[in-house]
């Protein structure tokens, strides 16, 4: 039976993985998501699960990597520093084809930086983060409840795909509370069965061998050009996006998460002085939708990226529209939130130039 | 008639595949011991294994168990996912000295402190194989690497470290012993070792860890003879040869 609760974003987040079949979590605690593994720490033995707090992010991403290797559904969750550190381990699961579930709830850089909510780690998620050509399935929620579907989401798809996933948050959506309706429990006998390759000990068949590793470089190309096909494979089936507003928009805003939300105050405020603005609010970042903004650029003819950075979705926002409108942008940075009021004025400033 | 028996054979453990190792490494010693210690206490069929970043970067291939490669350092955390994973099964690492005692220190000591329930086969030969003769944390003193060309100097470099003397302060640690590979019975008494490592995991004793002392005739510059009779003196001489722990004691 699905529930409806008062609950903080971490801690939804952490209960939609217990209830999407996750029984290992690895982590370390870092702000402003502690409350996650605080929350897995007490959930975990009431489900026969484990919860383990690592010595170090490395240590627990590579524990996600050696679970991972025996096909069990297993996560992990940090912030940006923290995210970091694990980007080796993301590259090793990825070039594994390796399942495995991330969370980063994303602060101010870069360096130490601080513990408010940010968005400047959009690169480091849809560009790669660690070395090689790999990608993984960015999904990035607006809401607590939205966090509570994406988490279930996450697994699903990096099983389907053997892929590594992870859902981007900011400190804002990690801290607040908002009512959620909890999903029913997975029953662990009906998740995904990796026994064909998975290491679980090599009874009555050969051994499997579970790697991103081949020193022929003609055969790792082999295995690159694999993990491709699955790519274009999630590019054709995955892409996720929110319209708001957009039927007979004559400005666009494309905005994500926590930016998102704002967006559309901004949005409604507007329209209320009869300047129709539509929001297109990414819900993957990998893989991105470009086709809705190419459309929505050859449409309105303006396209207003928002974020919580300098300008990092702000690259793919004008890779999707090739020219075909103007493409200002609008951030702040370092853990500052921007006000409905000053993304109205940059919108305004910047109208006028269209 | 009478049925001939074979008194020696390829331990079911151990993959039909050539060893990549140079000539007179010992690799291939440890190695043969490994597979016949999981033939003899049957645990073939579900030990998982977890091999390095360094020469030994091709362990996984050269055995009939499920197997990965884990990041430079990493084994034994890549190890506790698995064993969290599945109690049930039997996990080794296999690491050498950069590996498990630089890069992987933290996890090292982490893995052990938590008497994390797997096994750990530690190759000790003081230098860094693969990349071609680099200073290793366990780099004798006054020894010349190719990034130590004047000889280590413990005022610039620090001193060889004692990786069994570090952890067996630590109550997780079920078994820990150094053993080398120089004589027949040193292969014997290694053997026996590890065959007791695997049986306090076997019995969920906690860590259990055998560290190999071990040579590398082709960066140490020497023949394979020339190297055993080098290690024999000098390395044994910093690393003496210990049983630290033993929790096992006579139960197996």
């Amino acid at each position: 039976m699905s529930e409806r609760l008062m609950m903080k974003g971490t801690e939804a987040m952490a209960e939609a993985a217990i209830r999407a079949g996750c029984r290992l979590y690895f982590g370390y605690p870092i702000t402003p998501q502690s409350e996650l593994p605080e929350y897995m720490s007490r959930r975990m033995p009431q489900v026969d699960g484990v919860f383990l707090q690592a010595e170090s992010e490395v240590a627990a991403v590579n524990m996600v990597y050696g679970a991972a290797c025996t096909g069990h559904r297993v996560m992990t969750s940090t912030s940006s520093p923290g995210y970091s550190l694990m980007q080796e381990g993301i590259s090793y699961i990825a070039g594994a084809e390796l399942p495995g579930v991330f969370i980063n709830v994303v602060r101010g850089g870069p360096g130490l930086g601080d513990i408010q909510p940010a968005q400047s780690d959009y690169f480091q998620a849809t560009k790669g983060g660690g070395h090689g050509d790999y990608h993984v399935i960015v999904l990035a929620p607006s809401t607590v409840q939205e966090a509570v579907e994406h988490m279930l989401l996450a697994f699903d798809l990096a099983d389907q795909y053997r892929t590594p996933s992870m859902i981007i948050a900011d400190g804002l959506l990690g801290q607040m509370m908002e009512p959620v309706e909890l999903p029913e429990s997975r029953g662990l006998n009906s998740l995904p069965d990796h026994s064909s390759w998975a290491m679980q000990g090599a009874k009555g068949r050969e051994s499997h061998k579970v790697t991103s590793f081949d020193i022929d470089p003609y055969e790792l190309e082999k295995m690159n050009h694999r993990y491709q096909k699955t790519y274009q494979r999630i590019r054709e089936n995955e892409i996720r996006y929110e319209e708001y507003r957009m039927e007979d928009a004559e400005y666009t805003i494309v905005a994500y998460g926590t930016t998102a939300r704002i967006c559309k105050s901004v949005v409604n405020s507007a329209r209320e002085s009869g300047i129709k603005i539509g929001l297109i609010r990414p819900i993957t970042l990998w893989p991105f939708p470009y086709e809705v903004i190419h459309t929505a650029a050859k449409k309105t003819g303006f396209v207003m990226t928002v974020e919580m950075s300098v300008g990092q979705m702000w690259e793919d926002v004008r890779l999707a529209v090739e020219g075909h409108a103007a493409t200002p942008f609008f951030g702040r940075t370092a853990g500052v939130v921007p006000t409905p009021t000053e993304i109205l004025d940059a919108f305004h400033k910047e109208r006028k130039v269209k | 008639m009478m049925q001939a028996t074979p008194i020696m054979k390829r331990p079911e453990s151990l993959a039909q595949k050539e060893f990549t190792y140079c000539p007179g490494c010992l690799h291939g010693v440890a190695h043969r011991l490994l597979a016949e210690i999981l033939d003899e206490l049957k645990i073939r069929e579900k030990t998982l294994m977890v091999a390095p970043v360094g020469c030994s970067v091709f362990g996984y291939q050269f055995f009939n168990v499920d197997g990965t490669v884990a990041p430079h350092g990493r084994a034994t955390a890549v190890a506790t996912g698995m064993k969290r994973a599945l109690p049930d099964n039997i996990v080794v690492t296999y690491q050498g000295d950069g590996d498990l005692a630089a890069i992987g220190t933290a996890e090292t000591v982490h893995t052990a402190n938590r008497g994390e329930n797997i096994t750990t086969i530690f190759i000790n030969n003081a230098i860094y194989g693969m990349t071609g003769g680099q200073m290793a944390p366990t780099t004798l003193l006054g020894m010349k690497t190719t990034t130590s060309p004047y000889g280590r100097s413990s005022k610039t470099e620090g001193f060889p470290i004692h990786v069994c003397e570090v952890l067996q302060s630590l109550p997780g640690v079920a078994y820990l012993e150094r053993v080398c590979l120089f004589t027949p019975k040193d292969v014997m008494n290694a053997k026996k070792a590890m065959k007791k490592a695997f049986q306090a995991q076997i019995a969920g004793l906690g860590y259990s860890l055998v560290e190999i002392i071990s040579t590398c005739p082709t960066n140490w510059g020497l023949s394979a003879i020339e190297s055993v009779e080098w290690a024999k003196k000098e390395m044994i001489r910093e690393f003496p040869l210990k049983k630290f722990v033993d929790r096992v004691g006579d139960r197996s």
